[in-house]
C-alpha cells in the first residue's frame, strides 16, 4: 500500500502526488492532508477515479486528515 | 457549498454582482478585476504615479475580510508560510505584468467575455496555452516545497492591513491619491462595492473558486468542478450585461481593452503559466492570504510591486495597445518563468514510491 504525505503542499500538488502514487500501486492508498481544500480535492479525485474513500480526522488538529482509499 | 450547484451558484452571483457594480459606476467589464484593483490601490498609496489608476478599491478589502471571517468561523484559518516566498513574490510580479499587458486578471478576462469583448478570446487562448505549459512542468515534478506553521499574528496582519486600507479610504487623507479622471475615477459607492466584495469573499472561500484551477483540473484530472464556476460567470455576466444594456459584441471600441491579438494572447499566457506555478489565480491568492497563507500575502505584494513597476516604467498596455517596454517586460517574464519552472523540479515521485514505501515524508 502506498502512503503519501501531502501536508504543507499547495494546490494541486496533493492530488497530483496521489495520482502519481496510484500509477505505481493502484489498489490501495493512504493520503495525509492538512487543509480542507486538499481534503476535498483528493477525495473528489479518488471518487472520480472509482475508489471507496474513508477519511478520518487526526486528533489535535482540526485541519489534518488521513484519507484511505481502496478499489 | 462544495457541490456542483454551489460553484455554479457562486459563478452566477459573481457574474451578476460584477455587472451591478458597473451599473453603479465601475468601468465597463470591470465590476471586479483583482489585478486592476490591486494596481489601483497600489497607486492610491503613491507607489506609482499614473494619475488615472489610483483608488483604494473596496472590493479587494471586502473579498479579504469576507474570506477571513468565513475561514475563521469554519475553523479553516490556518497560518502557514515558507514555501519559496521570494519565488512566489517574483511569480506574483510576473503575473501582474502579464495581466497589465492584457488589461485584466483572469477574472476580468471572463467578465470581458461576458460583456461581448472578443479580444478576450485571444486572452482565453493564451491563458489556456499558459496553463498547459504550466501543467507540463507540474507533471515533471515542479514544486515550490512545503509550507510550515507560523505564529497567529503573522496571519492576522493581512486582514488588519485591509482594515487600515478601509480607514484610509473612508477618511481620505491628503497623502492618499484618488484619480480625478480615467478608470480610477470610475467606481461604485464605497458601501456597495464593499458589500459585493464581502459576498464574493465568503462564497469563493467556501467553494474554492479559481480561474486557473478550472482549466488546470479539467486537463490534469478530468475534474470539471472548478471550470463550472468559470463558465457560470461568463453565462451570468452575459445575461446581466444584456439586461442592463452593457453588452457589446465585437473587437473595437471595447472598454479598457486593446485590439492587439498577439499581445492579448501573450499577456494572458504569461499570467496563466505564472498562476499555475503559484497554484491559483489572483482571486484565489487573495482568499488564501485571508485564510492565513502568508505565501499568498507575499504573492500579492509581488503583484503590487509588479503593478508599481508597470506604471513607473510604462510597461502596462493601454486602450491604444501594448507599449514597447511592456513587450520587452512580457518576454523577460517568460524567461523568468522558464528559469523558475525548470529549477524547481523535484525528482519524479514515481521512483520513490516503488515497493510501497512512504513518499513525501520529511
Amino acid at each position: 500500500m502506498a502512503q503519501i504525505d501531502t501536508r504543507g503542499m499547495s494546490c494541486p500538488q496533493p492530488v497530483l502526488m496521489t495520482k502519481k502514487a496510484l500509477e505505481v500501486n493502484s489498489t490501495e492508498i493512504t493520503v495525509l492532508v492538512d487543509s480542507k481544500t486538499a481534503k476535498s480535492n483528493v477525495e473528489r479525485y479518488l471518487n472520480l477515479t472509482g475508489y471507496t474513500v474513508n477519511t478520518v480526522e487526526l486528533d489535535g488538529d482540526a485541519n489534518t486528515f488521513e484519507i484511505s482509499a481502496k478499489k | 457549498m462544495e457541490s456542483k450547484k454551489g460553484i455554479i451558484f457562486t459563478g452566477a452571483v459573481i457574474g451578476i454582482l460584477a455587472v451591478i457594480l458597473v451599473r453603479f459606476g465601475n468601468p465597463v467589464n470591470m465590476g471586479i478585476c483583482i489585478a486592476c484593483f490591486i494596481r489601483d490601490t497600489t497607486g492610491a498609496l503613491g507607489l506609482h504615479r499614473a494619475d488615472v489608476v489610483q483608488y483604494i478599491r473596496p472590493e479587494i478589502i471586502g473579498i479579504v475580510l469576507g474570506a477571513f471571517l468565513m475561514a475563521f468561523a469554519k475553523k479553516e484559518f490556518d497560518v502557514r508560510g515558507g514555501s519559496s516566498p521570494f519565488i512566489r513574490f517574483i511569480l506574483g510580479f510576473v503575473v501582474m505584468i502579464g495581466a497589465l499587458m492584457f488589461l485584466g486578471c483572469p477574472l476580468r478576462m471572463v467578465l470581458r467575455l461576458g460583456g461581448g469583448d472578443l479580444n478576450a478570446l485571444f486572452g482565453l487562448a493564451g491563458f489556456a496555452a499558459g496553463i498547459i505549459v504550466g501543467i507540463i512542468f507540474l507533471k515533471s515534478g515542479f514544486s515550490l516545497k512545503r509550507t510550515y506553521k507560523l505564529s497567529k499574528l503573522e496571519g492576522y496582519l493581512f486582514p488588519m492591513f485591509n482594515v487600515v486600507l478601509l480607514i484610509l479610504l473612508l477618511t481620505a487623507p491628503a497623502f492618499i491619491f484618488f484619480s480625478k479622471k480615467g478608470p480610477g475615477s470610475l467606481h461604485a459607492p464605497i458601501w456597495i462595492a464593499l458589500a459585493v466584495g464581502l459576498i464574493v469573499g465568503v462564497l469563493v472561500q467556501r467553494t474554492r473558486l479559481c480561474m486557473v484551477g478550472g482549466i488546470r483540473d479539467a486537463i490534469l484530472f478530468k475534474d470539471t468542478y472548478l471550470i463550472l464556476g468559470f463558465i457560470s460567470i461568463i453565462v451570468f455576466a452575459s445575461l446581466g450585461n444584456l439586461y442592463f444594456g452593457f453588452y457589446k459584441l465585437g473587437f473595437t471600441g471595447q472598454s479598457i481593452a486593446h485590439v492587439d491579438g498577439l499581445w492579448n494572447f501573450l499577456g494572458m499566457a504569461l499570467a496563466g503559466w505564472g498562476s499555475v506555478l503559484l497554484g491559483g489565480c489572483p482571486l484565489r491568492q487573495l482568499i488564501l492570504a485571508a485564510e492565513g497563507n502568508v505565501d499568498s500575502v507575499i504573492t500579492i505584494l509581488g503583484m503590487s510591486a509588479g503593478a508599481a513597476f508597470a506604471h513607473n516604467f510604462s510597461l502596462a498596455a493601454s486602450a491604444q495597445g501594448p507599449s514597447p517596454n511592456g513587450k520587452i517586460a512580457v518576454l523577460i517574464g517568460f524567461v523568468l518563468l522558464l528559469i523558475i519552472a525548470y529549477f524547481n523540479q523535484e525528482k519524479d515521485v514515481k521512483a520513490s514510491v516503488q515497493g510501497g514505501v512512504k513518499i513525501g515524508a520529511n
